[in-house]
């Protein structure tokens, strides 16, 4: 019989050793220390929920990312949480019910059946920030510059942002009146940018010769400032709802251009990231070495007609693994840790007692352990001289 | 710098013509070199020639760029984070079921045997069939002579092969070309030299 591998973890599941765990927890208060100073206060939403309240607004995808169970009390299905944000939405809309702007933002481990096709892990540290209750430019903005922020703050550098908006794609799937079967087929050739299968797709639906334009020019709208110029030629006479999409784009791109001149922009109208909730502008931080999004956002307004108020909200999210793995040459210098020797002296405890108050980190030497101090990575040790006992460094 | 994975083989011999076409052309020949990063006249571009099968696998975490690779591969991968820009319309073929000349239409329950294990699934699928995938590594003609298959799943050029042991062609699945794929995040961050890229591809492609 094959041995049985205790120390072995599920597939996608892992565990963070000391030192990428305190890399990790650094960064983690850092970020949360940053929404907090731009006025973000955190949640805590459950890790375990109502399988209705956790996929609400989403689309199939969550529905297949989410780990499902029965409740033995009363028999409903819960779920464990894929995607912080429906709660967090919940928290405003039913919980909060603030009439004014809402900034809400999270921090915790949630649970994916399937690991992305690319990371593996199915269980990222999600992390990120909400804003309900405005729906304008300047929300979309200040989303867009606290992701900007976080990601500076983890030190990562020449990030680049990708910005679309998914009202195009849904004023003119709205005007084809597409079947939900043949949305879900334009969906995923638009995934994909399949230009000869959009044709196939396109030649056959029975519409406007013009809309059927408007979807065949869609996958070539993408790439610098000059997309939105051309988009706005070739869109011309669509939809007054398209219009209106672009042109929040553009004021949208001016704004950020003026904020940060040196951040490069991206533009891309079939991008339809976490379309199923989003209703207006999407966006995305990619670096170089990365193939794909390290965070992501965007507008999902009334999200939380379902929870009892119908709010605009935008926001963003991104994984905190991810992040913090991208800048690991950070903090190489050792923290100090401070031996204790095993004896039984009251003078040492109270030294002991005073260091650790005073914020330094002192480890008890255990009788008869093994190892030395050096062994376990000291870099002082406690010595008595005369009464006192006093702090050693090791060269 | 821009990378191109292509598939070895076939589809290589027939990117060739296109590449050269945009200025690419490897400085060392595949087939007697040993590297495996081929640079090309183009110093902006160099060349990976690898398995078919490992292709989108390169683009989707970005190792390579762009890459060529048949629909076939692309349909079995999975490939909803590639972008799949153009249909580069060389190596064709056809995706088939085939069957022992003699052999009656499928009803209820097939045994199968497959490279295409995820493809042959979906279309026994939607065909209302049931059916027992087996996955092969090659010779799939050789299965149903042995008993191991009542069906194959297999990508037929001439169809000589099935011909010389007793198959026929049955129901075709889909039409394979070559496609051009496109990792997501360089589309994005290197978009000048990647449309250029495609646009010279779609030029040399409306000429032909």
């Amino acid at each position: 019989m094959q041995q049985k591998k205790s120390w072995l973890l599920p597939e996608g599941i892992e565990e963070v050793l000391p030192e990428d765990a305190k890399r990790l927890e650094n960064l983690r208060s850092d970020i949360l220390s940053v929404f907090k100073r731009w006025g973000y206060q955190l949640v805590i939403t459950p890790f375990i929920d109502f399988l209705d309240s956790l996929l609400t607004g989403s689309g199939h995808d969550l529905d297949l990312q989410t780990f499902k169970l029965t409740d033995q009390l009363s028999g409903e299905m819960l779920g464990i949480r894929a995607d912080m944000t429906p709660q967090v939405a919940r928290i405003d809309a039913h919980n909060l019910k603030h009439a004014w702007p809402t900034r809400l933002c999270y921090t915790g481990t949630v649970l994916h059946t399937v690991g992305d096709a690319l990371e593996k892990s199915r269980s990222p540290m999600q992390i990120g920030a909400e804003l309900y209750g405005h729906n304008g430019l300047e929300s979309d903005l200040e989303i867009i510059q606290l992701m900007l922020e976080m990601l500076a703050i983890s030190g990562i550098q020449h990030v680049h942002i990708d910005l679309g908006h998914v009202g195009i794609y849904r004023a003119l799937c709205r005007q084809a009146e597409l079947s939900k079967m043949q949305e879900t087929s334009l969906f995923d050739i638009l995934q994909r940018k399949a230009k000869s299968e959009l044709q196939v797709f396109v030649q056959e639906l029975v519409i406007d010769e013009q809309l059927k334009q408007f979807l065949l020019v869609l996958p070539e709208l993408n790439g610098g400032r000059e997309t939105l110029i051309r988009a706005r030629d070739v869109l011309s006479k669509a939809d007054e709802t398209v219009n209106k999409s672009l042109q929040e784009l553009t004021l949208l791109a001016d704004r950020l251009a003026v904020e940060f001149p040196s951040l490069p922009i991206s533009f891309d109208l079939a991008e339809l990231r976490g379309y199923h909730y989003h209703t207006g502008i999407v966006f995305a931080a990619f670096v170089s070495s990365v193939g794909r999004e390290i965070a992501r956002g965007g507008r999902y307004d009334n999200i939380g007609a379902v929870f009892g108020r119908a709010r605009p909200a935008t926001g963003f999210s991104a994984d905190l693994k991810v992040l913090s793995e991208l800048n690991p040459s950070e903090n190489k210098e050792l923290a100090e840790l401070i031996f204790a020797p095993a004896v039984n002296d009251s003078t040492l405890s109270e030294a002991v007692r005073n260091l650790r108050a005073a914020g330094r980190c002192v480890v008890q030497e255990l009788p008869g352990q093994s190892g030395d101090y050096l062994a376990m990575g000291c870099t002082a040790v406690l010595e008595k001289n005369n009464k006192d006992w006093i702090v050693k460094a090791l060269a | 710098m821009i990378t191109i994975a292509v598939s070895k083989g076939r589809i290589y011999e027939e990117a060739l013509p296109l590449l050269e076409e945009a200025g690419i052309k490897p400085v060392d020949d595949p087939k007697t070199s040993r590297k495996l990063i081929l640079q090309t006249t183009r110093e902006d571009v160099q060349l990976v020639i690898i398995r078919a099968t490992d292709v989108p696998t390169f683009v989707e975490y970005g190792a390579a760029d762009m890459g060529i690779a048949g629909k076939d591969v692309l349909l079995e991968h999975g490939a909803e984070s590639l972008y799949e820009p153009l249909d580069l319309k060389i190596a064709t073929c056809r995706l088939m079921t085939a069957m022992h000349k003699d052999a009656p239409e499928i009803k209820r329950r097939v045994r199968v045997a497959t490279k295409y294990v995820k493809t042959a699934k979906n279309y026994f699928a939607q065909h209302g069939i049931q059916a027992d995938i087996i996955k092969l590594y090659g010779s799939m003609e050789l299965a149903p002579l042995v008993g191991l298959a009542d069906c194959i799943v297999d990508l037929v050029d001439t169809g000589n092969t099935l011909k010389a042991n007793n198959l026929e062609p049955r129901e075709l699945i889909m039409n394979i070309s070559s496609r051009l794929v496109v990792n997501k995040a360089s589309m994005k961050m290197k978009h000048q030299a990647i449309q250029t890229l495609i646009d010279q591809f779609e030029k040399t492609l409306s000429q032909r």
